[in-house]
């Protein structure tokens, strides 16, 4: 299996990367190749049940076999053809259907290939810096296979007044294929900007990977809202590393929604550099049939008077599986850390299952740390409630889940992008519109 | 015909005997109250009125507007024409006061094979509606009771009875936790809804709505039974007397 990998390794074509990648790939393939894909043993996956992923080694994805068409990526817009976007079709960037408008003076919105090639010195400081091939078996492979992704350099004080879409589908046919978007996005000091990254797969029958790794890289007082959505082909693995490094004063906001993949496993890591910084993670998954939704993330509070705030939810139907692993790091020079987790699993079925683990290791005294997990079935009180009011039973619960989902839905940060996923929620859930 | 025919009901909850018989008949047009000292089983009616799953009845029967009621599931309850609101409204974070309540509306007249009404023309109807309990529309876009103080829990629940146009309200303690104001408000909303052709219960353990919400009749309950039943005079011996004159338990009514 691992030869499959090596030998696709160096199959990969000459292109014009900079020398100094060409360790860096080397690194991951050696790493992967040393470590394998983890096991039941390792306590980092041992909820997770990769078998999509290891029963079989995946191919690089080639090219489509016909044209993505416009009228799809349209609807991947949230209404907003205009948009600054980058797309890429089974791992490519796929100038075609993406979006470039001008941007700010010195703001860099490019595929990372293109960016690789011609500003070389705004990708080296960072790519594979801060997820380098030793975090996870999946990273490490990742960075063997860096080619094209997105590349996002934000000048310090710039403010993007758009929204910037990053937009990954894998087409028609692709079952054994595998790609590894490798993405970049650089904030400088004062910068503002809005993401949304988001996996959409066109086929519920293939069974692809995507293995995408994410470093977003904040200066001092930087301001980031980034949205990720997982719609992957229902057959499909999803696995996804996000690591977003921050400096001092800076503040990041997420919001993961996961609705696609038969596997997903998202590890979103944030690391404070100096004091008053701030994340905000929040979290949906919702899952049915035997799909499994795992969630894994990490803040590592390092300096004093910072603030975590982290709702993840998930809805689970049918057999579908669940998992949450939220560390909460803090060392013992982080004092006035201000950390709160809360984790809510809403179960409609008996065969579905969550694993969750709260994980708070602290090692400062002067600081205000919660966590709070809970599993559960639909209450019976406000069910009671809305049929009371004349609404059926079936339709009670529809409309209840939907209000678990909804209470976190509210913080996706752009309105467009929250109408819009309010929509596909509803859709999923069988709720009518609002 | 009478609309509420209620027959030696009895009632239990985890085995135990809340309700030991009772028996009492509301015709239309009608405002009954029920009073009772803490844990005389008048919630428990109520609640079972309207289809509560945790009450299990052992005997009896209720017949509203001739039909089997206890064979009815909640919704169905509803659609018949039958309301309560309840002593706790319940919080529901995450949908709109407006979304829920017109759903509600909205499966009453599906059940009736009458058209839906759509979110315009139901912000329409909810005008006049918000007008009986002194509210502007901005409450609409809130989460049902999610932060609402205690009185306009209480005033949502009107307003739900406003816009449902139930046959046979049920009223489980609205007056409870009010100021003097917020009561005024409920019960103002309460009068304009009183129609010939409508009922109500109303569940309280004071004596206090009744000087705005003045009954017909009023029917005093101890340990599951009806102990006594009279007119709305009734109301105001009890607020000087208290329970224990009828009880044997000593309760402040007022």
């Amino acid at each position: 299996m691992i030869e499959t990998y090596r030998a696709a390794f160096e199959a990969q074509g000459g292109d014009a990367a900079p020398a100094w990648l060409t360790p860096l790939r080397r690194a991951g393939m050696d790493r992967f190749a040393r470590a394998g894909f983890p096991g039941a043993r390792d306590e980092e996956w041992r909820f997770t049940p990769l078998a999509p992923v290891t029963r079989s080694a995946f191919t690089p994805a080639g090219p489509p076999a016909r044209a993505v068409s416009r009228r799809l990526l349209d609807r991947l817009t949230f209404g907003h053809p205009e948009w600054p976007s980058l797309v890429f079709v089974n791992g490519r960037f796929a100038p075609e259907v993406s979006t470039l408008p001008a941007l700010p003076e010195g703001t860099v919105m490019s595929s990372l290939a293109q960016a690789l090639a011609t500003r070389p010195e705004l990708v080296e400081p960072h790519l594979g810096r801060h997820a380098g091939p030793d975090a996870t078996p999946f990273t490490a492979l990742n960075a063997a296979f860096i080619q094209d992704g997105a590349f996002l350099h934000v000048p310090a004080g710039t403010v993007l007044e758009q929204p910037l879409l990053l937009t990954f589908v894998t087409t028609e046919e692709t079952g054994g294929r595998m790609t590894h978007p490798r993405n970049l996005v650089v904030v400088g000091d004062g910068a503002r900007v809005a993401l949304v990254e988001s996996y959409y797969g066109l086929d519920d029958g293939s069974a692809y990977l995507t293995n995408a790794v994410t470093e977003v890289v904040l200066g001092a007082g930087a301001w980031a809202e980034h949205t990720r959505i997982q719609r992957e082909g229902g057959a499909a693995s999803h696995i996804a590393f996000t690591h977003v490094q921050q400096a001092g004063e800076s503040h990041y906001r997420s919001f993961t929604l996961g609705l696609g993949a038969l596997l997903s496993r998202h590890n979103l890591h944030t690391r404070f550099e100096a004091p008053e910084t701030e994340a905000l993670l929040y979290g949906l998954s919702i899952a049915h049939g035997e799909q499994v939704m795992d969630n894994h993330t990490s803040i590592e509070h390092r300096q004093p008077a910072c603030r975590s705030w982290e709702v993840y939810k998930a809805i689970l139907d049918d057999r579908a599986r669940g998992v949450f692993n939220g560390k909460v790091y803090v060392t013992p020079e982080a004092q006035q850390t201000d950390a709160k987790q809360t984790n809510r699993t809403l179960l409609l079925s008996e065969q579905a299952r969550v694993d969750t683990k709260p994980q708070l290791e602290i090692f400062a005294d002067d600081v205000k740390c919660t966590h709070g997990a809970t599993v559960g079935y639909l209450d019976e009180l406000p069910l009671f409630y809305a049929r009371s009011r004349g609404v059926p039973a079936g339709r009670a619960k529809r409309l209840l889940t939907y209000a678990f989902a909804a209470e976190v839905m509210a913080e996706v940060a752009v309105d467009a992008v929250r109408e819009e996923l309010d929509q596909v929620v509803r859709a999923r859930l069988g709720v009518g519109e609002g | 015909m009478a609309m509420l025919v209620i027959t030696d009901l009895h009632v239990s909850v985890d085995d135990n005997p809340i309700l030991k018989g009772i028996s009492l008949t509301v015709n239309p047009g009608e405002v009954h109250a029920i009073m009772g000292p803490n844990g005389s089983g008048k919630s428990t009616l109520a609640q079972v009125i309207a289809g509560h799953p945790a009450y299990e009845v052992t005997a009896g029967s209720i017949r509203f507007e001739g039909e089997d009621l206890l064979e009815m599931e909640p919704e169905e309850r509803a659609h018949a024409g039958v309301f309560l609101a309840f002593q706790y409204p319940v919080e529901i974070p995450g949908i709109t006061n407006a979304y829920f309540l017109r759903a509600g509306y909205n499966e009453i007249r599906k059940a009736r094979g009458e058209p839906e009404l759509d979110p315009m023309d139901f912000l329409d109807l909810l005008e006049e509606k918000l007008a009986l309990v002194n509210w502007g529309p901005e409450i609409m876009q809130r989460a049902v009771n999610h932060g609402f103080s205690g009185g306009e829990k209480k005033r949502n629940e009107i307003l739900q009875m406003a816009v449902l146009e139930p046959r046979l309200a049920v009223l489980d303690e609205t007056d409870s936790g009010l100021d003097i104001d917020a009561l005024r408000t409920v019960a103002d909303g309460v009068n304009a809804l009183r129609r010939p052709d409508r009922a109500m219960v109303v569940v309280t353990h004071y004596q206090r709505l009744l000087t705005y919400v003045v009954p017909d009749r009023v029917h005093v309950l101890a340990d599951g039974r009806i102990v006594r039943s009279g007119g709305k005079e009734l109301a105001l011996e009890l607020e000087e007397k208290g329970y224990e004159w009828l009880t044997g338990v000593a309760e402040a009514v007022a």
